[in-house]
């Protein structure tokens, strides 16, 4: 790989193989020592034009389980700020000698432009661009739902016949976006929920049945797996909803609905979570919750994506 | 001292041209000499032509097509202010290359055309560099603001005599301000030329809304946003009896709702761009800024009914919307590009490609769209109505045959931001001659102080 822009265009081969490596990285890291040295000698640079201490976290600790060298790029308080171009800074990572650039930036396709403008030679992965997309957080979940599923026998399978219902705030979600296109060709069944303000325009010509209620959602698609999204309070200003009781009332995964579930059904959430808003505490807590799991999971697929991209001889293809 | 005489030998004309599909051969070989900035003789070569003279420029237009000039209504020339982007000289210049003898030039400079002193300026530089007649467009609010109207009067009794007035780039969305203007713009015989596009319906918009808007996390640019304002403006005309022209439609609907306006009798004109009669949003999936442009690229279906409102007689005229930016403004991510692209030197290839070859338009047709109409939207006078004896000699020689990489060795302007570089393109713009000059020669630019001086002596 040479890349990791989006999941849009990444086969079920090649997920799969991310996938089935970060097994193996998670492997590794039951053990006492955690540190690998695949990556030693090469240099990964987070680049990160948004706060997410999450995101940089994970990544970091994944990089570093590789034995790379690390340097985060904190646009904020950095020459950023004062208006230094995204080329300028590709152009100055690319003198520091980066082999690969974990980029997360708020405009969409970001990623995109520094992998494909010439100004420097690193791999780059998308660590969350505007809305469109954020890969690895849809690889960590996926990875989250094949274990949660099947256990020891993971490696190797898709996701054939899962079903996924995504709540919340769709229309501004880059992790709805990338989860949609990834679980869709693991050959998952998605569904959203969401009031029509926050349904993406046009997402009827996509792979993926769209819901208004939520409690119509999880007894018609019997779902394996919820996975609830974060809602801003500033989509209630910009009149997407009313407010947050009337948020709640509709769309929260609230005690009513978790016991509505199917016995297996897991519950997910990229966090951070609002808790009373779209997911109560119970719901959170409960045995079903895979929050945590994820949040582990997220090192183990970043350590893969990290191998598969910046380990011996770099190909050409995307 | 006057300028030279010259002779065009053997070029087909455009208006003998009338049916659409017809091979350019089927016209008769036409002989023209222009003397003192007009056509003084037309003979059919055929007939024996017309005999060279020593002293005169003769131009051998065997196999090319004769237009009257071309007349863009819509063009951004960038000064004052923008210099580094374009100047009056540069963007006339892309002009003349592009087979152009007339640029109307957006109000949106900085300062912004408001005033009687900046039009007269750009009219100025304009004649001073002379490779093409540049008309300034005033605007219709105080520095576009869209509040208050500007000095439509004084810049209509100006030495400009500005005719036509917009606020491009901004919408004029206020319906009151949008009433008054067309009523007062109405008062000196001018048109209102409005971009429509609801501010609030595309505040940080990005791209055509739509499935590939929502997939590549773009903002959002809904056709409605354009549809709802030509639809109001159109009532607003009709109300008051005012004319209205519409700059570049975009969109399936706004193509039905101006069939609509003018089935009822009103006086709408409508424009659209060579890039919206070919290029769609998929092209956005690359990211790249070049394909950045207001309003945004649409979809396939869009693009072709853009092209059969033309062959309708729906849209009026095609005008370049011509928009240099420099390197740095297009060199970036996405939402931070500026908006634009440059399309003087590309107009009639394009043309020829989405209207000629697929049988929308005849060439007759297509002089129509860009010289004939133009010119009578923006009020034009001395404009050539036809390439006789005693018309001024502004004349565009295109050869249709052939194509080409289009690449940066046909752009003339200071800015390269054209999305065509790369793509092989039909056709080749020849020769322009502005009253009675040549500002193009053998698809040369005629050099700076030739053309000046030529300009001057031709004005005299």
């Amino acid at each position: 790989m040479r890349h990791l822009l989006d999941t849009r265009t990444l086969e079920r081969e090649r997920a799969i193989l991310i996938l089935d490596t970060a097994e193996e990285m998670a492997a590794t890291q039951q053990r006492d020592v955690k540190k690998l040295p695949v990556l030693r000698g090469k240099t990964v640079v987070n680049l990160f034009y948004e706060d997410s201490t999450r995101t940089r976290i994970s990544f970091e600790a994944a990089a570093k389980r590789l034995s790379a060298d690390v340097i985060t790029f904190s646009a904020k308080g950095s020459s950023v700020s004062k208006g230094e171009s995204l080329k300028d800074t590709a152009q100055t990572l690319q003198a520091i000698g980066a082999d690969g650039v974990v980029i997360r930036h708020p405009a969409s396709g970001a990623p995109e432009r520094l992998a494909r403008s010439g100004w420097i030679d690193a791999g780059v992965l998308n660590a969350g661009d505007g809305t469109h997309e954020h890969p690895t957080q849809a690889l960590l979940d996926a990875f989250t739902m094949r274990r949660r599923l099947f256990g020891d026998t993971s490696r190797g399978r898709d996701l054939d016949g899962v079903s996924v219902v995504i709540v919340g705030d769709i229309s501004h979600s880059r992790v709805a976006r990338s989860n949609l296109w990834l679980l869709h060709a693991l050959g998952a069944n998605v569904s959203f929920v969401a009031p029509e303000t926050l349904v993406p325009y046009g997402a009827r010509e996509w792979p993926v049945q769209i819901h208004h209620s939520l409690d119509e959602a999880i007894r018609v698609e019997q779902p394996d797996v919820v996975m609830m999204l974060r809602i801003q309070s500033e989509r209630m200003h910009a009149a997407f909803f009313p407010n947050e009781r009337e948020y709640a009332r509709h769309w929260g995964l609230d005690d009513a609905r978790l016991g509505r579930l199917t016995e297996e059904a897991i519950i997910m959430h990229p966090g951070p979570m609002n808790r009373g808003l779209e997911i109560s505490s119970r719901a959170a807590d409960s045995e079903r919750s895979t929050v945590l799991e994820q949040v582990a999971n997220g090192v183990s697929v970043r350590m893969a994506a990290l191998y598969l991209l910046l380990s011996g001889e770099r190909g050409e293809s995307a | 001292m006057s300028n030279p005489d010259i002779l065009i030998h053997g070029v087909r004309i455009a208006a003998d041209l009338n049916e659409r599909g017809a091979d350019a051969i089927d016209a008769p070989a036409v002989d023209l000499r222009i003397r003192d900035g007009v056509i003084v003789e037309r003979a059919d070569s055929a007939d024996g032509g017309i005999e060279p003279r020593a002293g005169e420029q003769v131009i051998d237009a065997d196999g090319q097509i004769a237009l009257t000039g071309l007349v863009d209504l819509h063009t951004h020339l960038r000064e004052p202010g923008f210099e580094q982007s374009e100047t009056v000289l540069t963007g006339s210049r892309a002009a003349a290359a592009g087979g152009f003898t007339t640029v109307f030039a957006m109000a949106n400079t900085m300062p912004v055309q408001d005033t009687a002193g900046v039009v007269e300026q750009v009219l100025r530089l304009g004649d001073d560099a002379g490779y093409a007649t540049v008309r300034p467009i005033g605007a219709v609010t105080e520095d576009l603001a869209g509040e208050r109207l500007s000095e439509i009067g004084a810049m209509a009794k100006s030495r400009a005599a500005v005719r036509v007035f917009s606020d491009d780039g901004k919408c004029v969305h206020d319906s009151l301000l949008m009433r008054r203007a067309l009523e007062y713009v109405k008062t000196f015989d001018g048109v209102i030329a409005q971009h429509a596009q609801d501010p609030r319906l595309t505040e940080g918009a990005q791209m055509n809304e739509g499935a590939l808007s929502s997939e590549l996390g773009l903002k959002g640019w809904p056709a409605v946003a354009e549809e709802s304002i030509i639809a109001r403006d159109a009532l607003l005309a009709e109300h008051i009896g005012a004319r209205l022209h519409i700059c570049h439609l975009s969109t399936e609907g706004s193509v039905e709702v101006v069939r609509w306006a003018k089935a009822r009798g009103i006086a709408v004109t409508a424009e659209v761009t060579p890039h919206h009669l070919l290029l769609t949003e998929e092209l956005v999936r690359s990211y790249d800024p070049r394909y950045k442009v207001n309003p945004p690229l649409r979809r396939e279906q869009d693009v072709l009914a853009l092209r059969r409102a033309v062959a309708d007689g729906v849209i009026d005229i095609v005008a370049t919307d011509h928009a240099p930016h420099p390197v740095e403004a297009k060199e970036c991510e996405w939402d931070a590009a500026a908006f634009g692209m440059v399309g003087l030197e590309s107009a009639l290839p394009i043309a020829l490609l989405t209207l000629v070859s697929e049988g929308h338009a005849s060439w007759a047709e297509l002089e129509q769209l860009l010289s004939h109409r133009p010119a009578a939207i923006g009020k034009l006078e001395g404009h050539p109505t036809s390439l006789s004896v005693g018309e001024v000699a502004d004349i565009a020689l295109f050869d249709p045959h052939g194509s080409s990489a289009f690449g940066l060795d046909r752009l003339h302007g200071l800015s390269v931001n054209s999305p065509y570089l790369g793509m092989e393109l039909p056709g080749r713009v020849t020769t322009t001659i502005r009253h009675g000059y040549l500002t193009l020669a053998d698809g040369e630019l005629v050099d700076r102080e030739t053309v000046a001086a030529a300009a001057k002596a031709a004005a005299r």
